[in-house]
């Protein structure tokens, strides 16, 4: 569904990702390993269109998406939900999750239905639906994000780090609804420093080193292959 | 008793039409983080609208909603003109060309139309006063504060209630994250220009309304009002633009009150230094808004 050829990234004169080449099929959860500073992050950046290439290609059925807005993409089927996360934090968990139905809000009938879901999905939420965005804890800001960007019916959903920072109890929660969402035939990219918990999940994976892919295979030969300790100390 | 009741009238009229303002400002500062300086052309615009129509035939209403839709359309044209071609390159070039939009604005007024103040059509009422509280009252505060109250409220339900409004809040706060979301960027600027220029257009006639003349560098003070509103309210949020409005208005008109004839002509340094004194107790304005104050 998703192919990424040679994609660069520079921040001035910091050259963060050098010539990544990564492809996820259709239904396929392809997760993207490696250290703080490994350029995980800009890939996921770059490939929604929300910074913008220095050079390569991302294409998205055969059709050339390297230069799109992130809107474009939205539109295109792509839904990502960043690192920072980024609720809208004077917002109402309604009006955000509304946010995420934009491209289709003309279709009312089954935003409605959409919402419902996510709040029988998300039962946290459906009890905090008028409050305030910013006051959620970090668990919750995560399923909300997670929420909104499902809010669009993606074909493609790019996940950056979802449990950063969260309690191991609300981690586990995450990997479940993380393999939910895998079950029910969503095609998943997803950006983890957790690498056990995220092979465990995935079909496939990439190894990034600074900047560039230093190993891909299923998620079986990665875990057997790699030290997985050394990918969180950039070894 | 008169008294308090005049006072609170002149604040609320005042402080009416200083949130309109601040509000116009604001709304596009808050989106783009960056102050349109061409902002009082837009009063200027619907001012010279208002006389150009005024020969006409038309119900003043008719003329006034064609001052009101040309200040828009003259705010859409600012975001075409000066901002959408060098949004994204610095910030000094969309400061150079706001203020090139302004001036432009204005030499046309002075070059096609006089330098010299114009009337613009009035319709009766706001020359006439009524009784309130044994209080003779201009029936044109009246009709400010009534303006104030729908506009203000109809711009509340459209920021809470509407998915444009949820929008732009979103994009005021996190524009990427709102773009990574489907909502478009240019739709979003566009619609804050827009509404901008409605409430410069509305605020523009009740503001004229007092004058009764329109003149090229009119703009001038509505900007300064609607900056320091801001400033004082926090120019991150759209209720402190209009809390500043309100409590600027309140200074004025209690320093129009107090001050003696003399001193009356310095009234703006009054002004001037208890906006200081608010900007050293609280530097961010009033009102803290969410926003992360990123550029996008």
């Amino acid at each position: 569904m998703i192919d990424v050829k040679d994609l660069h990234v520079r921040y001035g004169a910091v050259h963060a990702v050098r010539g990544v080449s990564l492809s996820v099929a259709d239904g396929e959860l392809v997760t993207l390993l490696g250290a703080n500073g490994a350029g995980k992050s800009s890939s996921i950046l770059a490939i929604a269109g929300a910074i913008k290439a220095s050079g390569g290609s991302v294409m998205l059925d055969g059709r050339d998406m390297t230069s799109a807005n992130p809107e474009a993409m939205l539109r295109a089927g792509v839904a990502t939900v960043p690192e920072t996360r980024d609720v809208f934090p004077d917002l109402t968990v309604d009006q955000n999750l509304t946010l995420g139905a934009y491209a289709r809000r003309r279709d009312r009938k089954s935003v409605a239905e959409d919402r419902a879901r996510m709040f029988d999905m998300f039962p946290r939420l459906a009890e905090r639906r008028e409050q305030a965005g910013g006051t959620l804890s970090g668990g919750e800001q995560q399923m909300l994000v997670i929420a909104r960007a499902l809010m669009s019916r993606p074909r493609i959903l790019l996940l950056d780090e979802p449990s950063l920072g969260l309690a191991p109890a609300i981690v586990d929660q995450i990997f479940q609804m993380i393999a939910d969402l895998k079950a029910q035939k969503l095609t998943i990219l997803l950006v983890e420093q957790n690498a056990r918990k995220a092979l465990q999940v995935a079909d496939r994976a990439y190894v990034l080193r600074l900047g560039e892919v230093a190993g891909s295979g299923t998620a079986r030969e990665i875990a057997a292959s790699t030290d997985l300790d050394a990918l969180y100390l950039g070894g | 008793m008169d008294f308090a009741v005049q006072f609170i009238i002149n604040v609320l009229s005042l402080g009416g039409a200083y949130a309109l303002m601040a509000l116009g400002l604001v709304l596009v500062y808050g989106i783009l983080k960056l102050v349109n300086f061409a902002y009082g052309e837009l009063i200027m615009v619907a001012g010279y609208t208002l006389h150009l129509v005024g020969g006409s035939p038309l119900p003043w209403l008719v003329m006034a909603a064609v001052a009101v839709v040309m200040a828009m359309v003259a705010g859409l044209a600012t975001d075409y003109v000066a901002f959408r071609p060098v949004r994204a390159k610095s910030v000094t070039a969309v400061l150079i060309t706001s203020f090139a939009f302004s001036t432009l604005l204005q030499n046309a007024a002075l070059l096609f139309i006089s330098p010299r103040p114009r009337s613009v059509p009035l319709p009766e009422i706001f020359s006439q006063s009524v009784m309130i509280a044994g209080t003779p009252t201009p029936m044109r505060d009246i009709i400010t504060i009534a303006a104030a109250v729908l506009l203000l409220g109809l711009f509340a339900f459209l920021m809470q209630k509407t998915v444009l409004g949820i929008a732009m809040r979103a994009a005021a706060t996190n524009f990427t994250m709102a773009r990574m979301l489907g909502v478009p960027a240019n739709l979003i600027i566009s619609s804050a220009f827009a509404i901008s220029g409605l409430l410069a257009g509305v605020v523009g006639i009740l503001w004229i309304g007092r004058i009764g003349t329109v003149a090229p560098a009119i703009g001038l003070e509505p900007l300064l009002i609607a900056f320091i509103a801001c400033v004082i309210g926090g120019m991150r949020s759209l209720q402190g633009a209009v809390l500043g409005g309100f409590l600027l208005a309140f200074i004025d008109t209690t320093l129009n009150y107090t001050l003696s004839q003399d001193l009356l002509k310095f009234r703006d340094a009054f002004t001037f230094s208890l906006v200081i004194l608010i900007l050293l107790w609280r530097p961010d304005g009033l009102m803290k808004g969410p926003a992360t104050g990123q550029r996008t």
